[in-house]
């Protein structure tokens, strides 16, 4: 189906830059310069505009011949119900109903493609707009193609559940488009009010739930192709390993062996069966150049704040005068882990390379990318390399980069039938791309009333957003300090009048990279538990001091409105009652903000989470009962790497390389309450994902410090 | 050697070489039922469970000369969407799957404790349901388990009088 007239992009334009830079953070940001100040702001504040093509509905939608609405979603589904939230917003805009809507995800030669990625909370805030306009003028093609055909004006037309009358005859969406080739496409109609909206704002159940119910074959792993073989390829145990070469011949006639393919940066071998894949591949001696017996002690030492390069990212006022050595100074340090993404589908494809075309099946969150890397490695213009994005089993940012597409189609390249090839779980644990472990050093003044004088974060960190090539390398030229590392580590307590954030980048000898929040989790366990420490000296209710010392614009109001909800709802109190105490810790994150409660016991030693009351304010809420199981989700994620995981480095490995070992939290380990309330003090909806991981941590620490007296500055948390 | 397996009701006769290959793999690639997945292969996040003989298995460190003459039921076999097991209605009224890759382990692992521990208390739930979620959909499942504990109930009462 062609354009017969171009769509007018009038509309579309405004959208088609860096987008506004929203409120980032209060205090004067040191990002003077437009380019980094816009780049900066984009990713801090999930106001990145959606990088696609919106200039025409055809490739979005689908009409089937049943009258049912196929979306093609260039955004994928990873388990944070992005394709319900935008089933709805197409629904209400494109006059079908719920029953009506199928989405499926937009494979890379339909031309619907994200330039960037899925990530980042903004898949349904990105979209929120562009959607609805697209549906919009789907309905309206629609709409004056049925008049043509009817003989009848567009305004005597109505709609309902795509069925367009004019009061007298009737067609469905299905008998409207058939056998169109050309539209006429109309400038983009004006958008139905919210308030008319019959699905937004309404808790649908998941447009995936009967797949994942009944066991649908809907994730990369699970993909299939006639003649498949299946592959396997050499990975490295030890950190910083760069493949040499390999010796393959005791592999060579092992059985249901195929062929065995040796490439200038990995050796892999195609079998029959993936049981012997896996075992011909073990047979192989592999050489890699490595990088010494590194130890966890090596990488802690590395990761200090006054080590590596510095960059203010955060400045208001004169913190160096305030806080010049004086022994009213308070000085704290925390440390967070080594953290991995331990998502249960390892990561893999399934690739079948022909002579001009390759196919590639795989959960990716960065389908672009990912094309054009495959293309490149097999000498094939973008436009020949097919990425079927499947269901992703777990996201988390471990598939924001995913080299495996390129041995997989290497390898199918070799014996030119379609080869299957997956990391097993030791691979995973050691080669994954992962949160990186980071040192805080935090200093504060109080005043003669006891509020705040000053304030300096200091974080250390391995790189976050720099680990993905997601990004392009310019930016790290441009921006110097790693977004991803000191996302949540700028001070949002605006009524303080000087404070200060500083952030250290560390190269590490193995690969860190983005891990659901990015650097949200550490900092607001670092910051939220001195500012629990600062409470604890001026002797306030650590709610009502924090409080006392948020600004009063639209960003910290908003943050307030929170504090006050989860306060009210927790009954929160400074008090230990019947053995519990509740911490309370507060962040917003991408324009999102979140305040949890934790109520909290030590039983045996051992910290017991019972409830956690969560207050968020997300702006336009599309699906309540989603964004509810975001929350409680994350909770529980952040909970697990708050209190229980940890990577170690021993003589140079990565360890543990399997769950239990890893140890996450299990059902037992999860709060048998989540209370979660929904603020909207925007009118357009914003981050939900990330934002309510990152409180839980300091939330726990803060009660076991009412409970115990211990201060816990190190992640995972142990008592004494 | 020759298996003889009857999965989801259906019989089959399997010709492996390997009679240690896991039961996992035969379920997946040569049976081509997708729903039982690999998360750990050695049997300690449970995203491959499965029921043999009624009992909950870790199909992954599951050896497939073990399973020959044995029923085996997978999510597949669990119910449908017509009509679904007591623990797929339970996860499907409480929205439990996020990515829902896990999912399939733990309603058989669910399905598996209500044959044994009818209405199962939080410490049997604590105790029994040990998979591991990534997305961390402790909360639900739990309501879901115990809801499905009582569709189960109600199950068994309506076909105990209609027969």
């Amino acid at each position: 189906m062609a354009d017969k007239k171009k769509l007018s992009r009038r509309t579309f334009l405004v959208r088609g830059g860096l987008g506004t830079i929203g409120v980032l953070a209060v205090g004067t940001y040191l990002f003077r310069s437009p380019i980094r100040a816009k780049i900066a702001g984009m990713i801090n504040t999930a106001d990145a505009p959606y990088q696609g093509n919106t200039d025409t509905p055809i490739i979005w939608f689908e009409i089937t011949n049943e009258n049912t609405v196929i979306l093609h979603s260039p955004k994928v589904e990873m388990g944070q119900g992005t394709f319900t939230g935008l089933a709805q917003i197409v629904a209400d805009e494109l006059s079908v109903s719920m029953e009506q809507m199928q989405v499926v995800h937009a494979n890379s030669d339909s031309g619907n493609i994200d330039a960037f990625a899925t990530g980042g909370s903004t898949s349904i805030s990105s979209l929120w707009m562009p959607l609805r306009e697209l549906a919009a003028t789907m309905r309206e093609m629609i709409a004056v193609e049925a008049a043509r055909k009817m003989e009848v004006e567009v305004y005597e037309l109505t709609i309902i559940d795509g069925v367009i009358s004019d009061g007298n005859k009737k067609m469905t969406y299905a008998q409207v488009v058939e056998g169109v080739t050309e539209w006429n496409v109309p400038d983009i109609p004006e958008l139905k009010p919210i308030s008319d909206y019959k699905f937004v704002g309404k808790p649908i159940a998941r447009v995936d739930l009967e797949d994942k119910v009944f066991g649908s074959p809907i994730f990369g792993m699970d993909a299939t192709m006639p003649y498949m073989l299946y592959g396997a390829v050499a990975r490295p145990t030890r950190i910083g390993s760069t493949y040499i070469g390999s010796d393959t011949s005791k592999a060579e006639g092992m059985p249901g062996v195929v062929k065995i393919v040796k490439e200038i940066d990995f050796v892999g071998v195609i079998a029959n069966s993936l049981i012997e894949a896996e075992n011909a591949k073990e047979a192989i001696d592999v050489q890699w150049e490595t990088q010494g017996d590194i130890q966890t002690s090596d990488i802690r030492a590395l990761v200090e704040v006054g080590k590596g390069t510095p960059f203010v990212i955060q400045k208001e006022g004169d913190v160096d005068e305030f806080l010049k050595e004086d022994s009213n100074n308070i000085i704290s340090e925390y440390w967070s882990p080594i953290g991995a993404h331990a998502q249960l589908e390892p990561n893999g494809a399934l690739a079948y390379v022909e002579a001009d075309k390759a196919t590639i099946m795989m959960s990716t969150q960065v389908v672009n990318l990912t094309r054009g890397e495959i293309a490149k490695r097999l000498d094939f213009e973008d436009e020949q390399v097919n990425i079927v994005p499947t269901f992703l089993g777990g996201g988390f940012g471990r598939r924001l980069h995913t080299p495996n597409g390129i041995q997989a189609a290497l390898l199918s390249k070799a014996v030119g039938k379609p080869v299957k090839c997956f990391f097993t779980r030791k691979e995973e644990f050691q080669n994954d791309t992962f949160r990186p472990p980071t040192h805080h050093i935090l200093k504060g003044k109080l005043n003669e009333t006891g509020m705040i004088e000053a304030l300096e974060h200091n974080v250390s960190s391995g790189d976050v957003a720099f680990g993905s090539p997601m990004l392009p390398k310019v930016l790290e030229t441009v921006l110097g300090a790693d977004l991803g590392a000191w996302r949540g580590g700028m001070i949002q307590y605006g009524a303080i009048p000087n404070f200060k954030a500083i952030s250290w980048r560390v190269k590490l000898p193995f690969a860190t990279s983005w891990w659901r929040s990015l650097g949200l989790l550490a900092n607001t366990f670092a910051i939220e538990s001195f500012m629990d420490e600062l409470a604890v000296k001026a002797g306030k209710n650590p709610a009502e001091f924090r409080l006392a010392q948020i600004q009063d614009d639209d960003r910290g109001k908003r943050l307030k409105s929170v504090i006050n909800a989860v306060v009210e709802a927790a009954g929160y109190t400074n008090e230990v009652i019947n053995g519990r105490a509740m911490g309370i810790a507060v962040s917003t994150d991408a324009n999102t903000p979140c305040a949890e409660i934790a109520e909290v016991s030590i039983e045996n030693n051992t910290i017991k989470v019972h409830k956690v009351f969560c207050a968020m304010d997300p702006g336009l809420v599309v699906n309540p009962d989603q964004v509810r199981a975001q929350c409680e989700g994350a909770i529980i994620m952040g909970m697990s790497a708050s209190m229980f995981e940890k990577m170690e480095v021993e003589n140079g490995e990565l360890t543990p390389t399997i769950y239990g070992p890893y140890q996450m939290a299990l059902m037992k380990h999860a709060p048998k309450e989540i209370e979660v309330i929904l603020l909207q003090g925007s009118d357009a909806p914003g981050a939900v994902g990330e934002p309510p991981l990152g409180p839980i941590g300091a939330a726990i620490a803060n009660a076991v410090f009412r409970l115990t007296g211990q201060r816990l500055r190190d992640m995972p948390l142990q008592l004494a | 050697m020759n298996i003889s397996l009857n999965v989801n009701g259906e019989s089959h006769t399997i010709d492996i070489k390997d009679g240690q290959t896991p039961l996992l793999w035969v379920i997946r690639d040569i049976l081509n039922l997708k729903g039982t997945k690999f998360g750990c292969g050695k049997a300690a996040c449970g995203a491959c469970t499965l029921h043999v003989n009624n009992e909950a298995v870790r199909s992954c460190s599951y050896p497939i000369k073990l399973a020959d003459g044995k029923n085996i039921t997978t999510i597949e076999g669990l119910g449908d969407k017509d009509n679904p097991h007591p623990v797929q209605q339970a996860w499907i009224e409480e929205v439990v799957p996020q990515c829902g890759y896990c999912q399939p382990g733990f309603m058989m692992a669910t399905a598996a404790l209500l044959n044994k521990v009818p209405k199962p208390t939080d410490e049997d739930i604590d105790n029994n349901i040990i998979n591991v979620c990534r997305c961390a959909t402790y909360y639900r499942m739990r309501k879901a388990i115990h809801r499905a504990a009582e569709l189960n109930i109600l199950k068994e009462e309506s076909e105990t009088q209609n027969s």
